[in-house]
């Protein structure tokens, strides 16, 4: 065993560290302060998670490196239970951003923007989320995703007496426990096969004669995992709970579980299936990859197809929002499915693929959730022909609704046409031709709902023209935010950005 | 007398299956959170067995950690069916279709 370096492992965790001491503030502040200031501990946690997520970027791993190679090793710190890598800090960086807007979007909504608890309970999710990011353990792995889930199920829940808020946490919960359960029966198993629990030494101890020979064994452990984050990602056919509990969920949580959660848990993903099913390992004559790689294109597909589908005939903007994030999930399985590309260079860029619409994903989703906030809370309606006359009664807010549609659809100047790009990109490059196809046509079956909200903020008369829809002062910071980082990563900011993800991702194929 | 470690794997492996047959057939949350645990625990079973047969300690850990995340969800989980009941005088989740499409 190595010699334990404290400095270097403690920066490995140094906005886990910031999160705790972030909760732990959250939770003083809202004993001591008066009912009338609570309003403020938004934006203590909103400004706490934006300066968090600067320090994965100043404390880079590879500055780290240069700094003591010795000690940095490779990259596996506190026993082997984290991995301190650029993709890492990238994913790490996505949820706190995501979780400092979301943060900021809660502070007007009725029954849960004075709540001290709603903050603290986002920071702690968002712990588990980071720790996510970096897992490199089985022990690790599951203790995190956990850590993510619990919290969300109190937030889906979070307005108890409503009844539809509490129908969708208990749903959620029931889901999720079971699909956790699944997984962990799997995660039970790789340990069973190899004795080992690091995701880094896993394969090599599963690469043995008698898997070679029998492949049921691994293949049945795999599915299983499989199970868990098809459900976490809500991919087709373990979305069921998606919809539902997108729609009971109070809205700023619906926006923060639809963007947080699964980003970590693509960046789990991505990792967990690179390091412990790679294609040296060989079972049933055949590479473990393969099997998993497949597996993520049939996915995708379903999920691209039925998600977009459905979403046609949604009346209910969150509903179609959360069938919208499904169909978001298919695009992303597609990066996970050209991880077949047989160079590191191909691999690298389906995993920075993944990362780069995860990362404008965050902000086109939060975007499209802040202007559903704002409107609900001033007409208690989320039925989209409700929407109509929206460019009347408030021109910047249907602008901005117009701007994260457009990118959720793949429409340039926005986000989303670069992220589609990059992915369509690395799966023809890998081969699967077939599957950019598919992708191709689903978004444009997507931009055809997309584009039926738009006409109806647009053109749709109401009588309600007269009544403006105001928006607050911590509202115009995130749609200022939002909008201003969609149309960055749509434009000049693209290309750099995923340059710069491309180099991170190879950190994940070094061994 | 020592029992081999098939037979600890076959046992956990009926209990998962147990459990997973009871969240997909029982319709009272109560039950289909008891077949989760049972899950749950099969899954434990097979971590200790496995860990005496490599002689690594790396299973027991593995198991403690679950009993914490476990005893997590029981709070939260039983803390959202108190909320339902209140709600709906109902714990079966037949009746939770508030929302449909």
């Amino acid at each position: 065993m190595n010699e334990f370096h404290l400095g270097i492992n403690l920066l490995a965790i140094l906005p886990e560290i910031g999160l705790v001491l972030l909760a732990i503030a959250i939770l003083a502040l809202d004993l001591y302060w008066p009912e009338s200031r609570r309003r403020n501990i938004a934006y203590v946690a909103a400004v706490g998670l934006a300066f968090l997520a600067t320090l994965p970027v100043i404390f880079s791993p590879d500055m780290i490196r240069n700094i003591d190679p010795e000690a940095f090793g490779n990259g596996l710190l506190w026993g082997g239970m984290v991995r301190y890598d650029m993709l890492s800090q990238i994913f790490k960086v996505m949820v706190l951003i995501a979780a400092a807007l979301t943060s900021l979007m809660a502070i007007d909504v009725k029954g849960v923007g004075r709540k001290g608890e709603f903050y603290l309970i986002v920071v702690v999710s968002t712990l588990g989320m980071t720790l996510m990011s970096g897992a490199a353990d089985l022990i690790m792995a599951f203790v995190a995703l956990e850590t993510t889930s619990i919290p969300l199920y109190i937030l889906a829940a979070f307005k108890r007496d409503d009844n539809k808020s509490a129908e969708s946490g208990l749903k959620y919960f029931l889901y999720g426990s079971f699909a956790s359960g699944l997984m962990l029966y799997g995660l039970s198993l790789l340990y069973g096969f190899t004795g080992h629990t690091n995701l880094y030494s896993l394969a090599q101890f599963l690469n043995t004669e008698t898997f070679a020979s029998n492949p049921l064994p691994a293949l049945g452990a795999m599915a299983l995992v499989v199970v868990g984050f098809g459900f976490k990602v809500s991919a087709v056919p373990f979305h069921f709970w998606t919809p539902d509990v997108y729609e009971g969920a109070p809205t700023p949580v619906t926006a923060f579980l639809s963007v947080a959660s699964k980003a970590a848990s693509f960046a789990l993903l991505a990792r967990f299936f690179v390091a412990v099913f790679p294609e040296s390992v060989v079972i049933g004559e055949q590479g473990l990859q393969t099997f998993w790689v497949q597996l993520a294109a049939v996915l995708s597909v379903i999920s691209m197809t039925l998600g977009n589908v459905i979403a046609l005939a949604q009346r209910n903007i969150k509903r179609l929002l959360a069938y919208s994030s499904i169909a978001q999930a298919g695009y992303t399985l597609m990066g996970v499915a050209a991880i077949q590309a047989n160079t590191v260079d191909g691999q690298s860029q389906a995993v920075a693929a993944i990362a780069f619409y995860m990362f404008m994903y965050v902000f086109t989703n939060l975007l499209a959730f802040a202007v559903v906030i704002l409107f609900s809370e001033a007409t208690g309606s989320e039925t989209i022909a409700d929407l109509a006359g929206l460019s009347r009664r408030n021109p910047m807010l249907a602008l901005a609704m117009t701007i994260g549609l457009l990118s959720l659809g793949g429409v340039p100047p926005a986000a989303g046409f670069f992220g589609k790009f990059f992915l369509f990109k690395s799966a023809v490059e890998s081969g699967m031709v077939w599957l950019a196809l598919v992708g191709v046509i689903n978004a444009i079956i997507a931009l055809y709902y997309y584009l039926v909200v738009i006409k109806v903020m647009y053109v749709d008369r109401s009588e309600d023209e007269n009544k403006p829809i105001p928006v607050s002062r911590p509202y115009v910071w995130v749609l200022g935010v939002t909008t201003v980082a969609v149309i960055a990563l749509g434009t000049f900011a693209a290309q750099p950005i995923f340059i710069w993800a491309v180099e991170s991702a190879k950190s994940l194929f070094a061994a | 007398m020592s029992v081999d470690i098939e037979v600890y794997i076959a046992l956990s492996a009926i209990l998962f299956i147990l459990g997973a047959m009871g969240v997909l057939v029982r319709r009272n949350a109560i039950l289909v959170f008891m077949s989760v645990e049972l899950m749950l625990n099969a899954a434990n079973l097979a971590l200790v067995a496995f860990s005496r047969l490599w002689g690594g300690a790396e299973g027991h850990l593995f198991v403690f950690f679950v009993m914490t995340v476990a005893a997590a969800e029981v709070a939260v989980g039983l803390a959202l069916i108190v909320a339902i009941f209140r709600s709906k005088q109902s714990i079966d989740i037949d009746e939770l279709h508030q929302m449909e499409g």
